[in-house]
């Protein structure tokens, strides 16, 4: 082993994830899905519309999301260096998406007349 | 330049490591780096259309909503556990092969390429039935056939195939990859020493769920 790998771990072999936390990832998500579903059924079926309905669905998108990235993707086990490379991207979407928002609110919206 | 070779890298094959490596963990490492560069070229593009959508959504609310409402949501929800299932058999394949289980490993790879088959069939259902109706982007769309209310409804399908053909691109590139995976991993190519193709194919197919986690809410439910 080189003595400058800044390897995490220092260990030789690769972080084996234990079974048990890919199928308790596995039942997360699928429970995830099944309240993603519920809310949609209770906002839209039920409440007949809600401001609510977008705002929950995406939340839990992104919790569903975390979870992939940490333990499938295994980010969480992952080298720092590998975590940077997917914040930098993220915060390039990121910005993107916001400024896309105050364009829209503070120049479309106000002076659109579609 | 061998000396610092790691000794781990003679069984199963495949573990030759180039020369410009320090070893066997420096190559591993490089490579998923790679990949993970690769991850973010892949969020940045998809990332473009989400952003796109969503401002066209706000400007045009109530032909969204049209729009997804000829969607079964249940479809798209039977489609998103078979993707979460297929991510779990793909991430079982590398645990087994960490502790040398071939065969399971194996068996899991086929169960993951088993569900892209899944996906895709019901994908080509869904897209049968657009078709069907005039349910087309831009000025495909066929405006009486499909009883639109909204005249710009093209617009809608028009992020609708891009963004789910883009997706269902990615997924038979992913099983055709997760197969090419599978006839390695049964000839032994793989074990503990080294597993860098899978692990790298790995990460691609699980960016393909996460894409599929918001693509559910963002087309089928909110609209």
């Amino acid at each position: 082993m080189g003595s400058h790998n800044n390897h995490s771990g220092g260990n030789h072999s690769h972080h084996i994830i234990p079974k048990e936390i890919y199928t308790r990832v596995m039942w997360a998500l699928i429970v995830c899905t099944l309240l993603t579903v519920g809310f949609h059924y209770l906002f839209h079926n039920v409440m007949h519309g809600s401001v609510l309905a977008a705002p929950v669905a995406f939340i839990i998108a992104a919790f569903k999301a975390a979870l992939v990235l940490m333990f499938f993707m295994g980010l969480k086990y992952d080298k720092p260096d590998n975590r940077l490379i997917f914040a930098t991207g993220f915060f390039f979407l990121a910005l993107l998406f916001i400024i896309s928002v105050l364009d829209i609110y503070t120049r479309i919206a106000e002076t659109s007349t579609l | 330049m061998r000396g610092l070779m790691s000794t781990s890298n003679h069984s199963h094959g495949g573990a030759h490591v180039a020369h410009h490596f320090r070893d066997a963990e420096h190559q591993f490492d490089s490579a998923k780096q790679g990949i993970w560069l690769f991850m973010v070229t892949e969020i940045l593009m998809f990332g473009g259309l989400f952003v796109g959508y969503a401002i066209f959504h706000t400007i045009y609310p109530q032909m969204f909503s049209e729009g997804a409402s000829h969607l079964d949501w249940r479809l798209g929800f039977v489609n998103t556990l078979v993707l979460i299932a297929s991510s779990y058999t793909m991430a079982m394949s590398i645990h087994h092969l960490q502790k040398n289980e071939k065969d399971q490993a194996v068996t899991k790879l086929w169960i993951t390429v088993l569900c892209g088959v899944i996906f895709m069939v019901i994908k080509a259902f869904e897209y049968k039935a657009k078709f069907d109706h005039g349910l087309l982007p831009g000025h495909l769309l066929n405006v009486e056939h499909a009883h639109a209310v909204h005249a710009n409804l093209g617009m809608y399908y028009g992020f609708y195939f891009c963004m789910t053909g883009l997706h269902g691109l990615h997924v038979l590139i992913g099983m055709g990859l997760i197969i090419w995976l599978a006839i390695r991993a049964k000839r032994g190519d793989f074990g503990a020493d080294y597993f860098t193709p899978v692990e790298g194919v790995g990460i691609f197919w699980h960016i393909v769920d996460l894409i599929w986690i918001f693509l559910f809410p963002l087309l089928y439910l909110v609209g």
